[in-house]
């Protein structure tokens, strides 16, 4: 009986312990904050053209391409200028009329939660878009 | 409450030093430089034909020539992602490294292997023309398994025979753009 209780009071003990690592699911941020950090809207309908746009963008910031797909409507990249940078992005239709695209940032072996690097990848986006970029909430 | 306030102010210098080890993202590495035109001028070349599909074909040729394997391929978007991985030893540094050890000096690493990659992308962008853009880029890893460079290829002369060797594969001229 003595056993039995001590044993269940040790496996409450190790479970309270068993937190999950937050770099593993990245939780330390509203996860609201950082996908409007990481998004924008675009005025057009076009799915294609816009993946084209952000790969030809990717294209001028001296990224190499690792992936892309039509269907699903992403792009990742890679950079290497003595440093990593990992790019995924992802383009998907949104209300009437607009394209939503959301891009997400690696850098060596962090991820890039500061909105200044965004805001300069949508600039750059903007421009190959031929289109200004909306804020989304 | 002295011994408390140093003890606060200890704190706080800990975690400012702390943050300041995650690593910013350099401010040009997503923003458009001076001289992105010219490396664009460089990866590009524009062809009379707006037969995306022949220009993927005829690039997937002149790379497997050139001793790449194919990682990825969307055709949708004109994209191909291929890779080599090839011996990276240089005479120069394993002389340095022999040299280092006869002098009973610390363990030099010197690079073994290196993996260059590629991205190509098709795009049609007139009524009669497309573009073909490449990119090249490098890993090295030294005999300790660590990355020694990361890079992106510059080298104008490579460009210039990867697009010499494809205006042949679809017996078109590769204009500049």
């Amino acid at each position: 009986m003595v056993a039995r209780s001590l044993t269940l009071v040790l496996s409450l003990l190790l479970a309270a312990c068993a937190t999950v690592d937050p770099r593993l699911l990245d939780t330390e941020q509203s996860q609201v904050q950082l996908r409007s950090i990481q998004s924008r809207a675009f005025d057009t309908t076009d799915k294609e053209q816009t993946l084209r746009a952000v790969i030809a963008t990717l294209q001028d910031l001296a990224f190499v391409v690792d992936k892309a797909d039509l269907k699903l409507g992403t792009v990742s990249a890679t950079k290497l200028d003595g440093y990593l940078l990992r790019m995924t992005v992802s383009v998907r239709p949104r209300g009437q009329g607009e394209m939503l695209v959301r891009a997400n940032a690696q850098f060596n072996d962090y991820p890039v939660t500061d909105p200044k690097p965004y805001q300069s990848f949508f600039i750059a986006l903007e421009r190959a878009m031929f289109l200004s970029a909306h804020a989304v909430d | 409450m002295r011994s408390k306030r140093l003890y606060s102010g200890l704190m706080a210098l800990v975690v400012a030093a702390a943050a300041g080890c995650i690593p910013d993202v350099p401010p040009e590495a997503l923003t458009l430089q001076p001289e992105s035109a010219s490396l664009r001028r460089m990866q590009t070349r524009r062809f009379d034909t707006t037969n995306e599909g022949e220009l993927l074909q005829a690039s997937l040729g002149v790379l497997q020539d050139l001793g790449f394997e194919l990682d990825e391929a969307e055709s949708n978007l004109g994209l191909l992602v291929a890779s080599k991985q090839r011996d990276a030893t240089d005479a120069l540094q394993i002389t340095g490294k022999i040299l280092a050890g006869a002098l009973g000096g610390a363990q030099v690493p010197v690079d073994v292997t290196q993996r260059i990659r590629v991205s190509l992308i098709t795009r049609v962008i007139s009524a009669s023309e497309s573009t073909v853009r490449i990119t090249f880029q490098r890993t090295v890893w030294n005999d300790l398994g660590q990355v020694s460079r990361y890079d992106t290829l510059d080298d104008p002369e490579l460009y210039q025979e990867f697009f010499f060797k494809l205006s042949k594969a679809v017996f078109l001229e590769a204009h500049g753009i």
